[in-house]
């Protein structure tokens, strides 16, 4: 392989070429939906395939394929070259990526079980007798149970000397409940909505849910939903789990902060940001309280891993400082225009897709209290858990995000469960209005699977880690 | 060309000397290319070849499916052995019935060869020209131009044999100054009815270049464009429009059939062989595609079935499976609503203060059972006062029941356009949904985008 990889360098250099790198992506993936007593669907999947980036008088061509033999790899770094070529007739500004060291290395998330060497009958086992639980209340009439494995292999070469070998293995589990009454439909989940938590772990992960110990509490609160009261309307004080947090934390800092959404080249999909190369440093993004890291070196992340796909390695860089703005996530391309380096986020979403920059575990560290302690200095307001929709503006100003389950909260105590909580808000003014936020004993990851971002759409796997916050003035019960 | 029909006889002896009760083998190929562009000036430009096999294998009433993109036949001859290994300790799934039977399908122009010459220097002349254009009215354009060919094989024990190709162009722009932005689209199979100079001069013409107002959320008349009318009812195909949602009784169709749902001028339905969308003349499971009517003069009709969901009420599919392993459900993916009788200009006549929608943004869904949506609105929301046009306003935020926008539906314009986000997460099948203008009397904007 390393033969055939060095070739296409050698060749690209031979073509005076500004800079090319090569991607050998294999992945395999394994994924087991248990529905209502039955295996909805056991399915694997194997992919593998190359992808060459030329940058070419200053613009960028790239071209993929399946077949990895000398043949296709020349043809397919010509059809690469041919469209840099091209598109260097219209380029306004020429690409500039930094200089970096080249580095010739390996990582490996460290596992302790492959899952992928965990016996089938073992999972689906795991899944029925979990999923059978869900069953338990007559009013859950559909009970779901989800699985799932995912292993990366990858090289990235390039024409400066790099050459680094990767292997990441992901995996994580759910299950959920809904419930259903004439036209009422309630869901409860767990860990998570959206088939689970997902994490770099091996099956010692999965194991760690325990599943069937939450399921008859999942079944109930979908039951009682059913019989809940709506959601109020009103501006009200607002607590958040951490499983909630970090989806607000993902659409609200994460997406905003993407250099590459801020310069404008995510706008005919994703959308821009309301940020601006100029706002880091100076911006007030939360409270003095708010201390946001993106941390790809983080042990067990979903969006941790050793190297991006530019060959740049894994860091830990505060984001947002006290409050405010202090760094964007970067490339070697994007990274000059703040005077700094790229802190390694450009990730791809397998062989056949260029990288973008993507989030990579995007936290908000932990604060001072007890969870017990906000609640029970909170005289009146809600707690939201688990989320259940989510919108925000292709600027990502304004949010708005529904969760599964919610209660009320009189005078420092949880009271009844409300259904179909959903809150709203505006981006700075939400961060700013945190006043509290849980300690380390609450902090948790939250693998989020499903990120999605250009054109062709690419799926990224990234993590957030959060504690339970609260906010104040929120606007909640967004109905008519 | 791909040619995947080369691989026939590989695949039909496969089928024959399978140890399975059923045996089925999609084969999904793509020559694909993508040019994205910001600030009229190209940042990304790829290029893609593949090919997926996707092998579903029934034992005993159990279903295991195994997708390679590695089609040696050692490598397919692996996946039968790891089949065979899962389906062992599955229990059987008694609600499956079978896969189809071999039916015919017919014959619907899907590719065309003009899609070839689109080599990237003929895309990228293509987009200096409309640089130019725009840099002409002081302005800058941003977006996508995507084309590609795919071939899809079904074939399947029970005789199942179906082929198509299709080829697709794609091209989604947004032109904008420092103060508005105006979007128009173009998605087509046949791309010698591409005009960039049209569509440029329809994305210059949304853009005000005057600063944009806030207006007060709350319920406005609306006139919503074909592109945010699409979105509307892609989440209706998601949510109620399918057999699996019904079965499971979260489907807001439920109990409802030949109930008058929505207003009497709604008819929407699904036409895989209609040419004013993107036709589709077989589903994955080799399956000629039915017409299907969702409402018909604002009564509720009808929902689509797979194999499955129409064994299970022992109907027969109407040809809307999709890729499997397929968890959502035979969701709809030729959407049509029937056009009115009004113009576009008339309607914005009629109103004497509403909301003008170019189209939707990061659209998603609140209430099930209620279709009650949230989402942004983008590129091109202006004021309407006493029938006119008057102002770009910031991007509102709707909280809006579907199903209630479409029972409040005062006009709906003759004129229809296919619209497609023509996104491809994975493989490449572009989508389409018809979509006429409506005028709602009353939709209910939550709040707005401002900091």
């Amino acid at each position: 392989m390393k033969n055939l990889i060095e070739n296409i360098l050698d060749l690209a250099k031979l073509k005076r070429v500004d800079y090319a790198d090569i991607r050998l992506v294999k992945r395999q993936n394994e994924e087991i939906g248990i529905k209502n007593g039955k295996v909805e669907a056991f399915a694997q999947e194997e992919d593998s395939g190359f992808g060459i980036r030329v940058l070419f008088q200053g613009a960028w061509g790239f071209a993929c394929s399946s077949k990895i033999n000398k043949k296709e790899m020349e043809s397919v770094f010509g059809k690469a070259l041919k469209i840099a070529r091209a598109s260097s007739r219209a380029v306004q500004r020429k690409v500039f990526l930094e200089d970096t060291k080249p580095k010739l290395d390996s990582f490996s998330t460290p596992i302790l079980v492959d899952p992928f060497r965990v016996s089938p009958e073992r999972k689906v086992d795991l899944l029925l007798r979990s999923e059978a639980l869900l069953r338990s209340k007559p009013k859950v009439k559909i009970s779901e149970a989800f699985m799932g494995s995912y292993k990366t292999e990858k090289i990235f070469a390039s024409t400066e000397g790099s050459y680094i070998e990767q292997r990441i293995i992901e995996c994580g589990a759910g299950i959920s409940a809904t419930a259903i009454e004439a036209s009422e439909v309630q869901v409860r989940s767990y860990p998570n909505s959206f088939r689970g938590n997902f994490a770099t772990r091996g099956y010692e992960w999965i194991e760690d849910l325990e599943l069937e110990r939450h399921a008859e509490r999942v079944a109930e609160e979908a039951v009682a939903l059913l019989y809940a009261k709506p959601c109020p309307s009103k501006v009200t004080t607002l607590i958040l789990d951490s499983s909630q947090l970090a989806l607000q934390i993902h659409e609200s800092i994460g997406h905003p902060i993407e250099m590459d959404r801020v310069l404008g080249t995510e706008t005919s999909y994703a959308g821009t940001s309301f940020i601006q190369p100029e706002m880091v440093g100076n911006f007030q993004y939360g409270s003095e309280i708010i201390h946001v890291v993106a941390d790809a070196t983080y042990p067990g992340g979903l969006g941790t891993f050793g190297y991006d796909d530019e060959g740049i390695e894994a860091q830990r860089v505060p984001i947002i400082s006290n409050g405010i703005l202090v760094n964007l996530l970067t490339s070697r391309e994007t990274a000059h225009l703040l005077g700094k380096k790229s802190n390694g986020t450009m990730r791809a979403d397998g062989w056949n897709r260029i990288p973008l920059i993507r989030m990579t575990n995007i936290n908000l560290e932990p604060g001072n209290w007890t969870l017990e302690e906000i609640i029970g200095d909170t005289k009146e307001g809600l707690f939201l858990s688990t989320n259940r929709s989510w919108s925000i503006d292709d600027k990502r100003i304004n949010f708005q995000f529904g969760t599964e389950i919610g209660w009320e909260i009189r005078n420092g105590k949880l009271g009844d469960m409300v259904k179909n909580p959903t809150y709203t808000g505006i981006t700075p003014r939400f961060w700013r209005s945190c006043d509290a936020i849980a300690n380390r004993d609450y902090w948790q990851m939250w693998g989020t699977p499903n990120c999605g971002k250009g054109e062709p759409g690419q799926v990224a796997h990234v993590g957030h880690g959060a504690a339970p916050a609260r906010f104040r003035n929120v606007q909640v019960g967004v109905m008519k | 060309m791909i040619g995947i029909e080369r691989r026939y006889p590989f695949l039909k002896k496969i089928i024959r000397d399978s140890p399975f009760d059923q045996t089925e083998i999609v084969l999904l190929a793509e020559d694909s290319s993508l040019t994205r562009f910001t600030h009229s000036t190209i940042h990304q430009h790829v290029a893609e070849r593949n090919a997926t096999l996707i092998l579903r294998v029934i034992s005993n009433k159990r279903i295991v499916v195994l997708t390679t993109n590695l089609l040696t036949p050692a490598s397919i001859e692996n996946l039968f052995e790891r089949a065979l290994s899962i389906a062992k300790i599955q229990p059987p799934n008694e609600e499956f019935l079978s896969l189809p039977q071999k039916k015919s399908f017919p014959q619907v122009k899907t590719y065309y060869e003009g899609i070839d010459y689109l080599t990237p220097r003929r895309k990228v002349e293509i987009l200096r020209k409309l640089f130019l254009k725009v840099k002409d009215k002081g302005l800058h354009a941003s977006g996508s131009f995507s084309n590609g060919v795919v071939e899809l094989l079904v074939l399947n024990s029970l005789g199942v044999e179906a082929y198509q190709k299709y080829s697709d162009l794609v091209f989604h722009l947004i032109v904008h100054d420092q103060e508005s932005s105006g979007y128009a689209s173009f998605v087509s199979r046949n791309p010698s009815s591409f005009n960039i100079e049209s569509l440029a001069q329809e994305a210059i013409d949304r853009v005000r270049r005057i600063p944009e107002v806030t207006i007060e959320p709350g319920e406005y008349e609306v006139i919503l464009e074909p592109y945010a009318v699409a979105e509307l009812l892609s989440f209706l195909g998601y949510l109620g429009f399918h057999a699996l949602a019904l079965q499971e009784k979260r489907s807001f169709f439920c109990n409802r059939f030949g109930e008058k749902m929505v207003d009497e001028r709604v008819t929407i339905y699904d036409d895989g062989l209609e040419e004013e969308g993107l036709p589709i003349p077989f589903d994955f499971e080799g399956v000629p595609k039915k017409r299907v009517v969702f409402f018909e003069s604002g009564m509720a009709r009808d929902v689509t079935y797979d194999s499955f969901t129409a064994g299970r009420e022992g109907k027969e599919s109407t040809g809307h499976a999709l890729m499997a392993p397929n968890t959502e459900g035979p969701v709809p993916i030729n959407l049509f609503m029937k056009g009115g009788t009004s113009s576009l200009e008339e309607m914005i006549r009629s109103v004497r203060r509403g909301i003008y929608v170019t189209r939707f943004h990061y659209t998603n869904v609140v209430e099930p059972m209620k279709a009650v949506l949230t989402g942004m609105t983008r590129d091109g929301t202006f004021l309407i006062e006493e029938g006119e046009i008057k102002k770009p306003i910031k991007n509102l935020r709707f909280t809006e029941s579907a199903l209630r926008a479409l029972s409040r539906v005062k006009a709906i314009s003759k004129e229809r356009r296919l619209c497609s986000e023509g996104t491809v997460y994975s493989r490449r099948f572009i989508t389409g949904v018809v979509a006429p203008a409506i005028h709602v009397d009353g939709f209910y904007f939550s709040g707005a985008s401002k900091l």
